[in-house]
């Protein structure tokens, strides 16, 4: 999906050029961990975690060298699940503490599980500034549009007039498009996915560890206790195919046979049909694009809820990352005057002697 | 003309002026001048939060205030023997503290009917009487600055800038001080901008030639060095002693420091002097808030980095749900937090005690950290670099209590020799501990109950921890009743089990007969001490001890409190650690509390004392 210019070196992966490649070949149960997996029943998350656990032996890093940051919510139970690393933090702080640990570690692949009401409600500040700092970690955003663990309080992500426990007569957010928060940030990768689609799902987290810097996927996920069918209208196979437009970098933005994404006013984009407008007109998704005002305008193709939803890499451009300037000033400063000595720090300034 | 030279064995100096006026540098400078000299002293700076208040306001002025001496002295003073006043403002806001019979210079260019009116003067202060029992040095300063640099190519603005120069030259004339760092800091400083650095040099020493040459100024005075315990010295601020300490812990632990921060005032300087210290694999993280600075350190400590945060009041109380989160996941965590005046914004720049049950008690559920406050501004390094121990070993968040106060003020510290501090053993876990070749990682040392820190990278220790209550051994989740009772009792007994691995309170009671213990914490060493020497000097008896330790206390806290009839505890707060010695120990503790937004002065003190020793 992606073909970054690598240049790298070693090989690597380009997210992951200076984490160790692993000597073992994994199967995905050497990343389930012996902790009962305790979501409900019919839960959207079983399927991303199958799919996690599915993906991690490809990515070949050891399993020692794999880093899961979570916050507080449904979503944030994941890192329990895997046999990795792990760390359950506090709500809204697990890209605080990814960065922390990404720019100390650059020897770990280190991705944050999050939520909507995590990642975009009490920890949306982080959220954005790991964005732009581009630290060298992957988001994943569980997107159920709905509070789960409180037991069902609309979200950031729900959509207005959502009846819910503490809305009774209706919510009144205007909910953020969350690829849109990202790209307004400058995210340097930003995608979506579907949790029922592995396929989809497996090949967007491949290209997430591909990129070095920070990466930001958001996957639309089920909640069948507080939210169910949420997201029906893009599983609904007889409309699946004219609403869900999948983004393969270098092709036409194609829905269905029929229709497909041309140039509108103002920087825009539209949906036409292909037979009206030639298929000349039609934009071919490049998702390299410095400015971050084509994915931007692909963002906006869902208004209404769920008319056309892009699904795939919005995004996937390279910028210097946060971790690798930190550690950068670190070797230069070293580099240039040696190690620091700590005797001679002390007696740094002005001394004098006292016999 | 051959000037007379008189002994003097301590002056306290304050340095006034509009904060634009440059009065911080000059006070600096004169400080660094002191510290080559060899006197023992003491600094107080004090200034407003706003960067520019408006000119000649009350609310505009700054000031500095040294205390130098031939011995060794313990506060910045409490009364100005000469006060150094740049404008109308500056004598008004700093008279008050200057007792009669003090020298106090005056700029008198500043003193127009425009600039007194200004700060409320009816009448010029200079000629009504208000300065009636002073000595008072009427100087043109400005004008006299303006035309010795009348040969210099800046303009009139520049040159009058450069009058704290001069002022700087005129009191390191009368103080017989050595110029020679002040010549080579302002060569360092403006060595971009040769035209301001001739101006600056050209006033200090017109400065010092005016000293020199009028005849206002008869009498030069001389302080001897003070016999100070041998070795080398250098003069450090509290904030920069922090720093030291800091890397100091890293590099005798071996852990590279991570520095998670956002700017606040009076902690800023904390960062600031660790972000240039990169070569000491020093990574600092300027966060987009509090918690993501605390955060991000956490995170750094998860992966085996030494994780520090600095911060004031207004940003630790941000800072309190990681703080939680980090006794839970008992990881090693370094907060320092330069208290200052509250709540909530209070006034930022001004000193206080007010954070101590915030430390102890400031967080959700039963929350055990251990608390680390230094006494002085050297001090702070010790403190820094105990903090950085107890942190390590016990695998626990630690709080540092700074203050404003040792953050900015400054005294002569004497270099310690790296190879004698502590050495301190990260201990990594390298191998599985429980059965099967799997890994415990609540699994004890029996020691000193802390948990095994197995950094990521390690094969075969992979684990999850988080702030959900867990296993105590498995770390996994658990609701058990019993078993949170036991991780609640073992984590309160962890960090109780410190007081083994401290020092015991230390009581000073040179003739053994006092009844009184005068106890303190923190930045209030200084206050206390000169209070009792003032004390037993008048014939009082008094016995002192300090806490460094505010958690868990030393072991023989509460035999010291029950040796004593009675026991005062000063405070800059309304009594927080005086609430804690009732509740552990049953003592009915005299409390003394002001919260002014400085420091006690020693003479205070000395009759708080008194009236408590003549007490029957």
């Amino acid at each position: 999906m992606t073909e970054n210019a690598s240049g790298n070196g070693g090989g690597g992966l380009g997210g992951l050029r200076l984490v160790p490649r692993s000597e073992t070949e994994y199967r995905m149960k050497d990343f389930k961990s012996d902790q009962e997996v305790r979501w409900c029943p019919g839960c959207g998350d079983y399927a991303i975690l199958a799919a996690f656990q599915s993906f991690l032996p490809e990515l070949g890093v050891p399993r020692e060298n794999i880093v899961m940051v979570s916050g507080i919510g449904c979503s944030s139970r994941f890192p329990y699940y895997l046999s990795t690393y792990g760390v359950h933090s506090i709500h809204g702080r697990a890209p605080a503490i990814a960065t922390g640990l990404a720019t100390s570690r650059p020897d770990l692949s280190v991705w944050v599980v999050t939520g909507d009401g995590d990642g975009l409600s009490i920890g949306g500040n982080h959220l954005v500034h790991a964005l732009r700092r581009n630290v060298n970690i992957n988001i994943l955003l569980f997107n159920n549009r709905i509070y789960g663990l409180t037991k069902g309080q609309y979200s950031p992500t729900s959509e207005p007039g959502k009846i819910t426990k503490s809305s009774p007569v209706g919510s009144l957010d205007q909910p953020f498009n969350p690829v849109s928060l990202a790209l307004g940030a400058e995210a340097t990768f930003v995608a979506r996915t579907v949790d029922s689609d592995r396929k989809h799902l497996s090949s967007v987290l491949r290209a997430a560890a591909d990129h070095p810097g920070a990466s930001f996927v958001e996957i639309y996920q089920n909640c069948p206790i507080f939210n169910d069918d949420a997201f029906e209208p893009l599983k609904d196979p007889a409309a699946r195919d004219t609403r869900l437009l999948r983004l393969e970098h270098g092709e036409p933005l194609l829905l269905g046979p029929d229709r497909g994404v041309v140039a509108g006013e103002f920087g825009g984009l539209e949906v036409a049909d292909v037979a009206a407008v030639g298929e000349d007109r039609l934009i071919r998704h490049d998702a390299h694009r410095e400015d971050p005002g084509y994915a931007f305008a692909l963002s906006r193709l869902d208004q209404p809820a769920f008319e056309h939803v892009p699904v795939g890499v919005f995004r996937d451009v390279r910028r210097p990352t946060y971790d690798d300037l930190v550690n950068e000033q670190v070797a230069d400063a070293r580099a240039e005057r040696g190690d620091g000595e700590l005797a001679e720090l002390l007696a740094s300034g002005d001394t004098w002697t006292v016999a | 003309m051959a000037k007379q030279i008189e002994q003097l064995d301590r002056v306290i100096i304050r340095f006034a002026g509009d904060s634009g006026d440059g009065m911080q540098l000059t006070g600096d400078r004169f400080t660094q001048e002191t510290a080559s000299f060899g006197n023992d002293l003491s600094t107080l700076p004090n200034f407003p939060a706003e960067i520019r208040a408006p000119a000649g306001t009350l609310p505009g002025v700054s000031s500095f205030q040294l205390h130098f001496a031939d011995h060794d002295i313990m506060t910045p003073g409490d009364a100005p023997d000469v006060l150094v006043a740049m404008n109308p403002a500056a004598l008004k806001a700093n008279l008050g503290d200057v007792p009669r019979g003090a020298t106090v210079i005056v700029n008198t260019d500043e003193f127009t009917k425009r600039s007194l009116a200004k700060v409320g003067y009816t009448a010029d202060p200079l000629a009504d009487g208000t300065l009636d029992g002073y000595k008072v040095s009427a100087v043109p300063l400005t004008s006299m600055t303006v035309e010795a640099l009348a040969d210099c190519d800046i303009s009139k603005k520049d040159a009058q800038r450069a009058k704290n120069m001069f002022a700087l030259g005129l009191l390191s004339w009368m103080y017989n001080r050595p110029t020679e760092g002040t010549t080579s800091f302002l060569k360092s400083k403006f060595a971009a901008k040769p035209d301001i650095l001739a101006a600056n040099l050209t006033a200090f020493q017109a400065g010092w030639n005016f000293g020199e040459t009028t005849e206002d100024f008869a009498v030069s005075y001389e302080i001897k060095p003070a016999r100070l315990p041998s070795g080398t010295y250098r003069n450090i601020t509290g904030n920069l002693a922090t720093a030291y300490g800091l890397i100091a812990g890293s590099k005798r632990s071996g852990l590279p420091l991570f520095l998670g921060s956002y700017p606040i005032t009076p902690a800023s300087d904390i960062l600031h002097e660790l972000s240039r210290h990169k070569r000491f694999g020093v990574r600092t993280f300027q966060a987009e808030d509090e918690i993501a600075g605390v955060g991000a350190a956490l995170g750094a400590s998860f992966g085996g980095s030494l994780g520090v945060t600095t911060t004031s009041g207004p940003g630790m109380v941000l800072k309190q749900e990681t703080v939680g989160l980090a006794v839970m996941t008992e990881l090693p965590l370094v907060i320092i937090d330069v208290q200052r005046a509250g709540p909530s914004t209070g006034m930022p720049t001004k000193t206080e005690q007010t954070d101590l049950l915030m430390a102890l008690y400031g967080r959700n559920g039963e929350s055990p950290v251990p608390v680390v406050a230094p006494s002085s501004p050297a001090d702070c390094f010790d403190a820094a670099l105990e903090a950085v121990r107890i942190a390590v070993r016990y695998r626990t968040p630690v709080i540092v209590l700074s203050d404003g106060y040792l953050a900015n003020g400054s005294e002569p510290w004497r270099l310690p020799s790296v190879s004698e501090l502590p050495e301190i053993d990260p201990g990594f876990a390298t191998e599985p501990n429980g059965p099967g070749e799997s890994f415990l990682p609540y699994l004890r040392d029996e020691e000193t109950l802390a948990r095994p820190w197995a950094v990521p990278g390690t094969a075969g220790l992979e684990h999850r921890i988080g702030g959900i209550e867990k296993h105590a051994q498995s770390g996994d989740i658990s609701y058990t009743p019993a078993n949170h009772d036991l991780m609640v009792r073992t984590r309160q007994a962890k960090v109780d089990a410190i007081a083994r691995d401290i020092p015991e309170l230390e009581v000073d009671d040179p003739g053994g007969e006092a009844r009184v213990l005068v106890l303190g914490w923190g930045g209030t060493y200084g206050s206390i001490t000169a209070g009792v020497r003032r004390v037993r000097r008048a014939g009082g008896r008094v016995a002192q001890a300090h806490l460094r330790h505010l958690n868990p206390f030393p072991a023989n806290l509460g035999e010291v409190l029950h040796r004593y009839e009675r026991v005062v505890v000063p405070e800059i707060n309304l009594g927080q650690l005086a609430l804690l010695l009732r509740g552990r120990f049953l003592v009915d503790v005299i409390g003394y509390n002001k919260v002014r937004g400085l420091p006690f002065k020693a003479e205070e003190l000395a009759g708080v004392l008194q009236e408590v020793i003549d007490r029957d």
